[in-house]
This record gives C-alpha cells, sequence and structure tokens, in this order.
C-alpha cells in the first residue's frame, strides 16, 4: 500500500504524520520554507499563491500559538481562511466528525487543517475523502491526541538547520513528558530519518513510553547524565491536562530533577540550543533564566513556524 | 542559427542605459540569468548602489496548474524602492508572464517612480502587453516553443547565451 500522505507522483497530498515520510520530502518541505522567512519583512506581506482557496482551521481541541501561525501563514498566502472552534459548535450539537467534514466540503473547502483530541482523526478524514474521490482537498494534521504533531516537528527541524547546519554531526536531547507527546514523536520521527546520529531522550520512567528504544533512542532518567555534551536541547511541556493519575510527585520535584537550569544547560556543549514547543511552564520544566536566556531560541521557533506552515500549504495545494 | 556574443550584448545593453540614468536609479534582476546580467550592468555602468534580485516562483501565474516545483531562492532587495528609478533586468524576454509577475512583486516592496524593462535578447512570442525599452539584440524570427533560450555562467564567470532543443 502507498504511504497514504503521498499521490500516485510521491509528491505531498496530506501531511499526517513524520513517521515513513521520506527525507527527500522533508528537505524539500524545509527548502521551500526557507524563501517565506524573507516574505514577513517586505512593506506587503503576502504572497497570491492560494488567493482564491478556502482553507478551513479545524479545532476541536484548544490551540492558541498553532491555529494563530496556521492562520497567519493562510493569510500570508492570499488563502481564505475560516476558523471554527468546533469544541463549541455542531460536534456538541452531536454531529459526527465526518458530518462535519461533508458539510464544509459542500462549502467548497480546498483544505483542512485539523488539531483534535483524538489520535488518527486527520488521518481518518484524510481515508474519507479518498473514499469519496475528493482528492483535491488537502488536510494537514495539526496535532492529533498523542500521535503526531508534523509541522511542529518539522518546524523544529528548521530550526536545528537554522542554528547547526549539519544533522549527521548531531546529539540531541528530547526532555520531559514524552508518553503525553504527539511533538516527541514526531522530532524522533524526523530526526531519525533525518540521520542525527545520537539521538537522547531524557525523562522519568513513568512519562517513558515502553517501546521507546524501538525508535532508535537512547533514554536516559538522570537529566545531568544526559545533557552531557548535546548540541540541542528540545525541552518538552508537562502536560498536566492528560495526566490521569498520579505519574509525578509535585512540579516542584519534577523542576529539581528535570526541570532545565543554568546550571543543568552548562552540561550541554557551550553552543547548544535550547527548544521548547510551547507554552512552557516556567518554573516546572524551564527555569525563567534559561528561556529567556541568549541559548534558548523559542521565539526564532514560532516565527519559522509560520514559513514552514506556508510551504507545506503550498506544496499541497500546488499539486 | 547563430547566437549572438552574450558578452558583446552586455556591453551594448550598457550604453543603451547609460544615457538615461538617474542619481538613484537601481537594478532589479530576475533570478538567475537577470541576476547575473544586473551584476554585470552596474559594473559596467559603475553604479553604487548593489543590485537586488528577485525570484517570481511565488508570483507565477501557472502555480495552480503546476505548483511550486523547483527550488525557489530568496528575493533580495537591499534598498527602499519607495519612489525610486528602477530598471527591471532579464537576460531574454518572451511571452512577458515572468515580467508582469516580477512586477507585482516589486510593487509588494513600495512604489517605485517608475519601472523600465532591460532584456538581453528579445525572442519573440509576446503573450501580455509588455515591451522592453532596452534591448540588446531582437531575434529576427521569433523561436518556437519547443526551444528555450537561456543565459548560461562558465566556469570563468563568462556570460553565454544557449538554446536549448526540448
Amino acid at each position: 500500500m502507498r504511504n497514504p500522505q503521498l499521490n500516485r507522483h510521491g509528491e505531498l497530498q496530506h501531511l499526517l504524520t513524520l513517521d515513513g515520510l521520506p527525507r527527500e520530502v522533508i528537505i524539500s518541505i524545509l527548502d521551500h520554507a526557507a524563501p517565506f522567512t524573507e516574505v514577513t519583512e517586505r512593506e506587503v506581506k503576502k504572497l497570491p499563491l492560494l488567493r482564491g482557496k478556502s482553507i478551513f482551521n479545524l479545532f476541536f481541541e484548544n490551540s492558541t500559538r498553532t491555529r494563530t501561525t496556521f492562520e497567519i501563514a493562510a493569510k500570508r498566502l492570499t488563502a481564505d481562511v475560516v476558523n471554527l472552534n468546533v469544541s463549541t459548535s455542531s460536534a456538541s450539537k452531536g454531529e459526527s466528525l465526518l458530518d462535519t467534514i461533508d458539510n464544509l466540503c459542500a462549502m467548497h473547502a480546498d483544505m483542512f487543517v485539523v488539531r483534535h483530541a483524538a489520535s488518527g482523526a486527520p488521518v481518518l478524514i484524510a481515508q474519507h475523502l479518498q473514499a469519496t474521490g475528493r482528492d483535491h482537498i488537502h488536510v494537514v494534521n495539526a496535532g492529533d491526541g498523542r500521535h503526531a504533531h508534523p509541522t511542529q516537528g518539522l518546524l523544529d527541524m528548521y530550526t536545528i538547520r537554522h542554528y547547526k547546519h549539519d544533522f549527521s554531526q548531531l546529539s540531541i536531547a528530547i526532555v520531559g513528558d514524552v508518553l503525553h507527546s504527539r511533538v516527541a514523536r514526531s522530532q524522533i520521527a524526523a530526526l531519525t530519518t533525518l540521520g542525527v546520529p545520537d539521538l537522547r531522550v531524557i525523562a522519568p520512567k513513568t512519562l517513558l513510553p515502553s517501546s521507546i528504544e524501538s525508535m532508535g533512542v537512547r533514554t536516559f532518567n538522570d537529566m545531568r547524565e544526559g545533557l552531557r555534551g548535546v548540541d540541542v536541547i528540545m525541552m518538552l511541556r508537562l502536560q498536566n491536562e492528560r495526566m490521569a493519575g498520579a505519574l509525578l510527585p509535585s512540579p516542584q520535584e519534577y523542576y529539581k530533577m528535570w526541570g532545565l537550569t543554568a546550571e543543568k544547560l552548562a552540561l550541554a556543549k557551550p553552543d547548544a540550543i535550547v527548544m521548547h514547543p510551547g507554552p512552557m511552564n516556567r518554573g516546572v520544566e524551564i527555569d525563567s533564566a534559561v528561556a529567556d536566556g541568549s541559548q534558548a531560541v523559542l521565539l526564532p521557533q514560532v516565527t519559522f513556524g509560520i514559513a514552514v506552515r506556508m510551504a507545506v500549504m503550498c506544496m499541497l495545494a500546488g499539486q | 542559427m547563430q547566437l549572438p556574443d552574450a558578452e558583446t550584448l552586455c556591453r551594448q545593453l550598457a550604453e543603451q542605459i547609460r544615457p538615461h540614468l538617474q542619481p538613484n536609479t537601481v537594478l532589479i534582476g530576475i533570478r538567475t540569468g537577470g541576476e547575473w546580467l544586473a551584476q554585470r550592468l552596474h559594473a559596467l555602468l559603475e553604479l553604487n548602489q548593489p543590485p537586488g534580485a528577485i525570484d517570481i516562483s511565488f508570483y507565477r501565474d501557472d502555480f495552480g496548474s503546476k505548483g511550486l516545483h523547483s527550488r525557489p531562492q530568496r528575493t533580495h532587495i537591499p534598498f527602499s524602492i519607495e519612489g525610486a528609478p528602477v530598471i527591471l533586468v532579464d537576460d531574454v524576454l518572451y511571452t512577458g508572464r515572468t515580467t508582469r509577475a516580477a512586477l507585482n512583486e516589486i510593487f509588494d516592496f513600495g512604489r517605485p517612480a517608475n519601472v523600465e524593462l532591460a532584456v538581453l535578447v528579445d525572442r519573440g512570442g509576446r503573450e501580455l502587453p509588455i515591451a522592453a525599452r532596452y534591448c540588446a539584440h531582437i531575434l529576427p524570427e521569433p523561436l518556437p516553443s519547443s526551444q528555450n533560450l537561456q543565459l548560461e555562467q562558465t566556469e570563468n564567470g563568462n556570460l553565454i547565451l544557449r538554446l536549448i532543443h526540448a
């Protein structure tokens, strides 16, 4: 069976996950994103590429940054953007996911950007569109449950390439709540595909999925040991809202063991960069002085995220 | 068909432009051939302001049917074009669609005083009402669409014209 994200010419049809996405496609997205970063410095921050296209932002789960950056990306490409906060609309009246999609297709949607608490919801939508012969409509996964957050993973790759240039020489540590993190899954998939030789995951045992080592990473429970000599530190957010039961003692104790402080950061390479997908919990997974420090690249990540999302939308709509 | 020497054409084009230069004239080359040509003209005309370079990929009128296939490069305009006399530089003038795209892109950077078009070769086959003010060579017969005329840069930096049969 062919990769459901690619059409029969091997071009991107939907962006659902970075798992199994060919290296050339990932590199091509990063290459296409680069010239979009320049557009924001212009008098008129707009390109006519998606003029006349309708993009529906379907957010079944709250998100401010991701929804806003998708919206800005689409608007900079001159698309018409409709934001649906579905958690407060038809879904709460009992309409099924695919009925919502069919109704929006009847409004001549060209692309859906989907955020859903259930893993697999964007895949289901893509399969539904394919099964009903609507291949001209594209789906972008903006984060589904614990499964994937591919545009976040891609903007992280863009950020790493921007600062470190070559993936083949890097030591990278992903730190925090890997168990609940779709961001971590997307990061690991992309970093593995791009050939990072030393990929580490640092987390308390209770927040590590049991199968994690089969993904080609080394695991550490001791943060000091795991951070030694790394080039890139990718922090994750402690996901209180997804935490059922007592997986952790307390935020204070978590901070003491796995929070990134200046003292722990000093164990990494002197030019190491610190990343975080946001929103961050200051004083829980990251110390304020580190988050605002010279090695942190959190805000460039947000800016690059717009360019990467512009590239993804153009590559989908231009097929 | 005997193609003219591109380096000779560059010098002829510069001499056509020279009497019309204003103190604040700026050059903008369309990537890739027009960018090389703009650099050459910049040196020949001894202009102070380095030329800008634009990649018109994001303004093409065939994006809907062809998509973004080639790898786009950055547009780089290192000066304000607000109120400036602009000379848009391209290697070969053909349908005029590239020029149309470049004009749209330029106006997203501001409002120039005026825009003139300078090209090395006019190969005929226009599909839009566009003409070059400065043109070093006009082909006696329009080229068939199966042929592609383009400017290339050799290893030692010389510019040459090449005809490619598709």
